[in-house]
């Protein structure tokens, strides 16, 4: 075997090769990014299940056509800046990750306000770091904007049976209803709590094996709903003041 | 340890191809279940070890990850062996990897369009596929000096091998761990744990009444949560396996 010879069979490798995997990946591209869509859409809605179980559709038996569906007849969906005004930009368009890179004051955030039957329900989507690599995640405020409907987290590398269970272990997700994100005006959050959670309006239990990622997910609250805050307030005035002294 | 185990499988490399042979008969047999047990990836040969650790904590992970090893294996044992007289020797482990890489690719974009909820949970270990020991062993070991159908045996016989065990860890791993089978996927089970509601779990610890009232003394493991959970897991399947057949004791 002549060092010529290796050099043609890899040049005629590297170029079948490229060809094969460029074509698969050209070939699926559209069909991959109307499932990621969906997928996207599905955990969005998964914030505000039992509101949809309520009203007699599960979120389990939607199919993929109704997601895209409630998406647009139910959902409205707004861009808003660092001091809470509207945004007039192309909501497909926004990469939550890319704004993140941003300076906060030049970012810009995705608000899904979903109508259910005349009561809005807020879909805030934040972001933040894992133990591994990023995590992502939706969280829905009730029409007061305090209480939390539910939240639903995704990551990119945590480890699968401990920092992945955010995202698979609905019994830990399902702690985050009922949570409030204000103690009377004050902005607090929830926090996960390694050890079980203490107080019991804005902490949730840690997950065993998982206390880099569970701090990663108190940490991502904090910074992605305090970003919000302008806007909240805003839309808290807009809805009328006197509903909002609750405790 | 894996070369010395590759000669005791008393499989003769067959280069020439002029004797004419059964398509499936007992030599091809032997090829898919000989991994299974006597010559098994993991327990014997020790390959593919550090992914048996990270996605055994639960069984439909693990389940997904065997069928994609499968898929790797025996394809690119079948494209090594179809290339195996023009692959310059020099540089056949880089051949053998990028043919590797190529597979997992292609099934890291068809499970995007296939199973979406399934790419999003095993995205990292998709990947990661490339790097498992076992399939470069067996195209390093197999594929290069046999013919293209008994090479593809030997890599589904190996995928196999390795599928069974990752369940086999993975069902003790989830199930005394997390007191659930299946978890994640359309047929979960919730075996035995402590709940308010009475029918979430089929042994409910915290039951007042039932059998569930029996186990109020049962936590569930979070040892078995953590990856090194499965070494020992691993190491009972060994020493259980060694001590049914003695042959298998590595006397050095």
């Amino acid at each position: 075997m002549s060092t010529k010879y290796i050099y043609t069979f890899g040049v005629i490798m590297t170029v079948v090769v490229a060809l094969v995997l460029a074509g698969f990946r050209t070939a699926t591209a559209d069909a991959a990014a109307r499932n990621e869509d969906i997928f996207n859409k599905r955990e969005i809605l998964a914030t505000v299940a039992e509101p949809l179980a309520e009203a007699g559709t599960p979120i389990g038996s939607l199919s993929d056509d109704q997601v895209l569906e409630i998406f647009e007849n139910q959902v409205t969906q707004v861009l808003v800046n660092s001091v809470g005004e509207q945004v007039d930009q192309e909501f497909s368009a926004l990469d939550l990750a890319k704004e993140y890179k941003k300076p906060e004051d030049a970012r810009i955030y995705p608000v899904n306000i979903f109508d259910l039957n005349g009561e809005k329900y807020y879909v805030f989507s934040v972001r933040g770091n894992g133990l591994w690599d990023a995590i992502w995640g939706n969280i829905a405020l009730a029409s007061d904007l305090n209480t939390v409907t539910g939240a639903s987290f995704d990551h990119a590398g945590e480890t699968p049976g401990l920092g992945a269970e955010i995202k698979d272990n609905s019994g830990w997700k399902s702690q985050f209803k009922g949570k409030k994100i204000f103690d009377g005006d004050k902005f607090v959050s929830i926090i996960v709590r390694k050890g079980g959670a203490v107080d019991p309006e804005h902490d949730v239990d840690g997950l065993s094996g998982a206390t880099v990622t569970g701090d990663g997910v108190t940490k991502m609250l904090w910074n992605g709903l305090k970003a919000y805050e302008p806007y909240i307030e805003e839309q808290r005035a807009e809805n009328g003041a006197t509903s909002m002294n609750l405790k | 340890m894996a070369e010395s185990t590759e000669i005791r499988t008393g499989v003769v490399a067959d280069p020439a191809g002029t004797e004419k042979e059964p398509l499936f008969g007992k030599k091809e047999k032997i090829l898919i279940t000989d991994p299974l047990l006597d010559n098994n990836p993991i327990t014997i040969q020790v390959l593919g070890v550090c992914s048996a650790l990270a996605v055994t904590s639960l069984v439909y992970p693990s389940l997904v990850m065997a069928v994609a090893v499968v898929f790797v294996c025996a394809f690119s044992s079948l494209f090594t062996s179809l290339m195996r007289n023009i692959i310059p020797k020099a540089v056949r482990l880089i051949v053998q990897l990028v043919i590797i890489a190529t597979l997992v690719t292609l099934v890291n974009e068809a499970l995007k369009v296939l199973a979406f909820p399934v790419y999003k949970q095993l995205s990292v270990y998709i990947g990661l596929i490339i790097t498992n020991c076992i399939v470069m062993g067996r195209l390093e070991a197999f594929a290069m000096a046999n013919k293209p159908w008994r090479a593809f045996l030997d890599g589904v016989g190996n995928g196999l091998g390795y599928g069974l065990i990752l369940v086999a860890v993975g069902v003790v791993r989830e199930l005394f761990g997390k007191g659930s089978l299946f978890a994640g996927s359309g047929i979960a089970m919730n075996i035995i744990g402590p709940s308010n509601d009475t029918t979430q779990y089929w042994i409910n610890t915290a039951a007042e009444s039932g059998i569930g009232s029996f186990f109020g003394w049962y936590a569930n493991n979070n040892l078995m949560v953590l990856p090194a959970a499965a070494m020992f897991v691993i190491a009972v399947f060994i020493w259980i396996q060694r001590s049914y057949n003695t042959k298998l004791v590595d006397v050095s």
